[in-house]
């Protein structure tokens, strides 16, 4: 019950974080771990600045009306 | 449970559906005339998109696309776990249905609302299921197989260079009158309205706080600093009512429309240049999590309240073409006023962005695709109940321009205003007028044209009863007031670097240094380029004594659905390239049907001979009137340059009208010509990143445990 309660929050707060563009950073960690094991991932304070960046920085700036 | 009874069990639940959809249309059929509940309209809504969902698109999917649950998307094949991450279906939805909703779902339907709510009950249902929802789908799953690439690079790789750089320009020119109507709604939300633009502007400095507090204070910590401005727009709000009640604080905030057109093309471009993680992003963070909150709020309300529709069915202007609110018949210009929330073409920007880009299983593309757009017209069925659920009076006289409500100048409006739209079959008081003024906190709801207000008091009074009185129906509507104007400029700000990078792009085909993004010159001019753009159609609809709206929404109408037409006519040439002609007519019928409606728009807009509908006969009128020497200011025009100013922009609409006629019929030629050209070939000529075979272990990397 309360794993279930906890499993909702945390998608929750992923779906709630990829709405505004930002990406699971755990899954990034273990992507960078597992895929580049010879590389240092981001911080989180990085990664989120790379992500706000790539979400209005460049042509992903579309909007709908 | 055995295969067979599942499927038997399942057959049943879908006869159950159909018929329950059956029972409410034919409910809402044979009650016309007397007013019926809001909860048949729902129910015949999701029955239709349930059937739409269940049996159409998975006949896209099977037959027509034939999507393949083994092949490898982009997702797993440029694992980066930032731009590229299999990302689960349900969060990818909520993702995609974020960026896809907006504030066109809202208005659309809101203006639409004057011929009745059927025609547009029944356009916003089959245009969803036939056209919108099947654009959204195709164009995500076309940019999927292709490493999510952009609509223009499709467009350039299926069908050729110069169809690419049409489309571009195309895209260039929509998103500045996109940019146009979306800021004129806000200017005739915030006209006069001390407590809306107070609470507006205060968005700015919390925004600046947030934006410092996820920099420094706590960085990236997203849903703290939500949390904290929601709390601060609550606050907003409830102190805008005392702002606008002092004597001595509220001439500030109350501004004219000339005024709030200026502080937002000066706010525009400053918005546009400033660091993002300033402005931008955490004004983004609040208005997408505001925009699902409010949309699932009224979904609770409208279910919670079931209120009755007080709108007719179907009122005198959907067959005579003379509404007040914007003139034109039935066909084409319902189909144009509702736009987004049946088909919008902007989607088709979104569905080859960032949703391919993350999207895990080819299959899913149908559930975000098709189930996101079903979504997005669920939020324009309940913008149309929001409008149909007050009285129809007194949507005429908010809607109304005050031209047509007040034209000779009377100094008591509310009287000029009931006794003009009670003449015109809809009664109403003054009394009631000034009640609902008073209600909401507004000096005067009349002529309050754009749609946003009109929404707002419908939604007050949904959230506002259905939450048994609390709070007052004017904190509600400013909140509604506020939850649309944030997301508009939201968009007014993004939109606006959106379309200076495609500026860029085109401008450095004449000079490569102009391309270069980090150039402080060239971001500068692209910018100022932008923004004059936008300010100049937005100046000019506000100072239009015959209503701007009633002229740039029938431009973004029907350029929104040209572009919808342009991304359908992609789809085709890939299914004849895919060599799946046969199936085709999935993306020719509708395509064709919005080239109908667009291009006889567009005509009629152009040439008609009724001032009302066309452009130039529009211009050409007031040019006669001016010759013949006839002309004394009036309380419409106000002077002769203001006759002259409105000649010029009429002729200036209809050059644009023109011009985008041109692309669509040149966009059809270069159409026919790849399908010829992929029907002569043996073999499949579209160029989709060759097959791979998913990973075996997708399920873990999806799920953060494997890579």
């Amino acid at each position: 019950m309360f794993e279930n309660l906890a499993k909702a929050g945390k998608y929750l707060g992923q779906a709630a974080r990829l709405m505004v563009g930002v990406p699971d950073y755990d899954t990034y960690v273990q992507h960078m771990r597992l895929t580049h094991p010879e590389q240092t991932p981001m911080s989180y304070e990085e990664f989120y600045r790379n992500r706000v960046e790539a979400r209005y920085g460049g042509q992903n700036g579309g909007r709908c009306c | 449970m055995t295969a067979n009874s599942t499927s038997t069990s399942s057959k049943i639940a879908w006869l159950f559906v159909a018929i329950l959809g059956a029972i409410a249309f034919g409910y809402i059929a044979l009650n016309r005339g007397e007013s019926i509940n809001a909860m048949w309209v729902l129910t015949a809504s999701v029955c239709v998109y349930l059937i739409g969902y269940r049996f159409y698109s998975l006949y896209i999917a099977d037959k027509v696309l034939k999507v393949d649950a083994t092949r490898m998307t982009p997702a797993f094949r440029h694992n980066d776990g930032l731009d590229y991450v299999p990302t689960n279906k349900v969060i990818l939805f909520g993702h995609h249905f974020a960026a896809i909703a907006g504030a066109g779902p809202l208005v659309g339907p809101v203006l639409a609302a004057q011929m009745g709510y059927l025609p547009s009950m029944l356009w916003i249902l089959i245009g969803v299921v036939i056209a919108g929802a099947v654009q959204d789908y195709m164009v995500l799953f076309v940019s999927t197989r292709r490493d999510g690439r952009s609509l223009g690079d499709l467009v350039k790789t299926e069908m050729g260079t110069i169809p690419g750089v049409i489309a571009l320009i195309a895209c260039f020119m929509i998103m500045i009158i996109i940019l146009a109507v979306l800021a004129m709604v806000v200017v005739k939300a915030l006209t006069h309205s001390p407590w809306g633009t107070f609470t507006v502007a205060f968005t700015i400095p919390l925004a600046f706080f947030m934006g410092i507090y996820l920099r420094f204070i706590r960085p990236g910590r997203i849903l703290e600093a939500s949390v904290i401005g929601v709390i601060g727009l609550v606050f907003a709000i409830i102190v805008g009512g005392d702002v606008a009640a002092n004597p001595s604080l509220a001439p500030y905030f109350d501004l004219s429309g000339v005024q709030l057109t200026w502080a937002l093309v000066i706010y525009g471009f400053i918005a546009a240049v400033l660091p993002v993680w300033l402005l931008l992003a955490p004004r983004d963070y609040l208005s997408t999590f505001l925009k699902i909150g409010a949309i699932v709020g009224l979904a609770i309300g409208i279910i919670v309240l079931m209120p009755n529709m007080q709108m007719p069915a179907v009122t005198k202007y959907a067959f005579d073409g003379h509404g007040p609110v914007w003139a034109g018949s039935l066909f084409p210009f319902l189909f144009i006023t509702i736009a987004c929330g049946a088909v919008s073409g902007f989607h088709a920007l979104i569905s080859s962005g960032t949703t391919p880009k993350m999207l895990a299983n080819e299959t899913q593309a149908r559930m975000i695709g098709y189930g996101g757009m079903l979504m997005e017209s669920f939020v324009a069925m309940m913008a149309l109940i929001s409008a149909s659920i007050i009285d129809p009076g007194v949507y005429f006289a908010m809607n109304s321009p005050m031209g047509a409500l007040n034209p000779t100048g009377l100094a008591d409006i509310a009287a000029a205003a009931s006794a003009t739209v009670s003449n015109w079959g809809f009664v109403v008081t003054p009394d009631v007028l000034t009640q609902i003024a008073a209600d909401v906190g507004e000096k005067s709801i009349i002529s309050r044209a754009g749609g946003a207000p009109t929404l707002a008091v419908g939604m007050a009074q949904i959230i506002h009863s259905a939450l048994g009185g609390l709070g007052s129906m004017s904190f509600w509507y400013h909140f509604a007031i506020l939850f649309e104007a944030l997301f508009i400029l939201t968009a007014v700000d993004a939109g606006t670097r959106a379309a200076r990078f495609m500026l860029q792009d085109l401008l450095g085909l004449i000079n490569p240094n102009l391309k270069r993004t980090n150039s402080l010159f060239a971001n500068l001019l692209a910018t100022a380029i932008v923004v004059a753009s936008w300010g100049y159609f937005l100046y000019v609809g506000v100072v239009d004594p015959l209503g701007g709206i009633n002229t740039l929404w029938p431009l973004f109408g029907i350029t929104n659905q040209m572009l919808a037409a342009i991304a359908l006519m992609l789809c085709t040439v890939v299914l004849f390239k895919m060599k799946q002609q046969a199936y085709a007519w999935v993306s020719i019928v509708p395509a064709t049907w919005l080239v109908v409606c667009t291009m006889s728009a567009g005509w009629l807009k152009a040439f008609s001979s009724d001032p009302a509908v066309s452009f130039f006969a529009k211009a050409n009128q007031l040019q006669a009137l001016l010759a013949s020497g006839n002309f004394k200011p009036n309380a419409v025009f106000k002077s002769q340059a203001s006759v002259e100013q409105v000649i010029f922009n009429n002729q200036l609409d209809g050059f644009l009208i023109l011009g985008f006629m041109v692309v669509v019929v040149a966009m059809i030629g270069f159409t026919v010509q790849a399908c010829l050209k992929a029907l002569k070939s043996e073999q499949p000529t579209a160029i989709e990143v060759p097959y791979a075979p998913l990973p075996a272990n997708a399920e873990a990397i999806i799920n953060g445990t494997a890579h």
